[in-house]
């Protein structure tokens, strides 16, 4: 029952979807690691996604563990080409173009247009993970701390994060 | 004075692969917290093989494509330097260091992710999470949202994701064209 093909699949799909960034495929990764293919839980994916917030690098690598999980060494490195080999192909065939396309009006639409989206997609994956992981008034204050700091001063975002993970080993055993 | 070895400035010294893959090793090792600000040190003010102009405007290129920032920066400045094995070097290296290290954790987490001080460890960590991307969101709306109808476009979005569990790929395909289309050219271009 190898699960090689369903993660080369699943993972080239997400890929594509990473429109602004990995959390754009978040709801998506949700539903079909989860729901339909069942490599692993909620919760599970949730504290995945987070910890991977403190590796450095992409900041999709927990999709590694994913594909630990499914299948071993062999399903981490499917899974690995799979979500970063379809979109690599893309931005190394788009790029020359997209850059000889400088004057043409449409680009700037493009861009333009793309950006609400993919803000929008952010925000969705991100409540997404707050339906999981905001679950009671401890975590909201955690999560609103880390908001605020953030937005007022240049803080490194994964010292905030190991910042939770303290404060959560503290109090919310 | 003599005339004395003053390099032109623009000497095309071929990369080797292997700076290449060690430097975004060097990157991709180091980038705690959000990798734009390392690319940028590495590969603006460390080995100088980008300027800034060419940086913002490679950034901006990724961040229309699909793909994370991290990998399609390390595909395009490994194009640049030596073509396909450049950019499959650079995103290789860019990749390592976090790969080991969560296949690593996610062992570790399997076996002892139900401990209660993981568990609670755990819980704070997700928690600033979220903080975390919603900083993200805001951020990226203030630079960037700069009409009442890219509000919408985002509500719209994240109303289709959420509350009708439309898929991903038609909300992007759905309100991304609506939006160019919104965004189209002004003029007609002579």
């Amino acid at each position: 029952m190898s699960e090689i093909p369903a993660l080369a699949r699943v993972f080239s799909y997400l890929s594509l979807l990473t429109v602004g960034g990995g959390m754009a495929a978040f709801p998506e990764l949700q539903d079909q690691a989860v729901h339909v293919h069942g490599w692993l839980t909620d919760k599970q994916l949730i504290h995945l996604y987070s910890v991977g917030q403190l590796a450095p690098g992409p900041n999709m690598m927990m999709i590694v563990a994913i594909g630990q999980w499914a299948g071993g060494l062999a399903g981490a490195l499917v899974v690995l080409a799979a979500f970063f080999g379809p979109t690599a192909v893309l931005a190394y065939g788009v790029a020359a173009v997209w850059k000889r396309l400088e004057s043409w009006p449409w680009r700037t639409s493009i861009q333009k247009g793309l950006a609400p989206v993919s803000i929008g997609l952010l925000l969705a994956g991100g409540l997404t993970m707050a339906k999981g992981a905001v679950t009671g008034t401890l975590t909201a204050t955690v999560a609103t701390v880390v908001l605020i700091i953030l937005l007022r001063f240049k803080v490194n975002p994964a010292l905030l994060v190991i910042g939770g993970g303290a404060f959560g080993f503290l109090v919310m055993q | 004075m003599s005339d004395a070895a003053v390099p032109p400035a623009a000497a095309p010294v071929p990369v080797t692969l292997l700076r290449i893959f060690i430097e975004f090793l060097i990157i991709g090792g180091t980038s705690f917290g959000g990798v734009v600000p390392y690319l940028r040190g590495g590969l603006v003010t460390r080995t100088g093989w980008l300027d800034d102009r060419e940086f913002v405007e490679m950034l901006s290129i990724c961040q229309s494509l699909p793909g994370l920032n991290a990998t399609n920066m390390a595909v395009l400045v490994g194009q640049k330097l030596r073509g396909p094995l450049g950019a499959l070097v650079a995103i290789v290296a860019m990749c390592l260091p976090g790969a080991l290290l969560m296949y690593i954790v996610g062992i570790f987490y399997r076996q002892h992710g139900d401990h209660a001080a993981v568990t609670g460890a755990l819980k704070g960590v997700a928690a600033a999470a979220v903080g975390l991307i919603l900083s993200t969101v805001v951020q990226l709306g203030k630079k960037s949202l700069d009409s009442s109808a890219d509000f919408i476009f985002v509500v719209v979005t994240v109303v289709a994701v959420m509350g009708f569990h439309v898929s991903v790929p038609v909300a992007l395909l759905g309100v991304g064209a609506a939006a160019i289309l919104w965004h189209r050219p002004k003029a007609p271009t002579p």
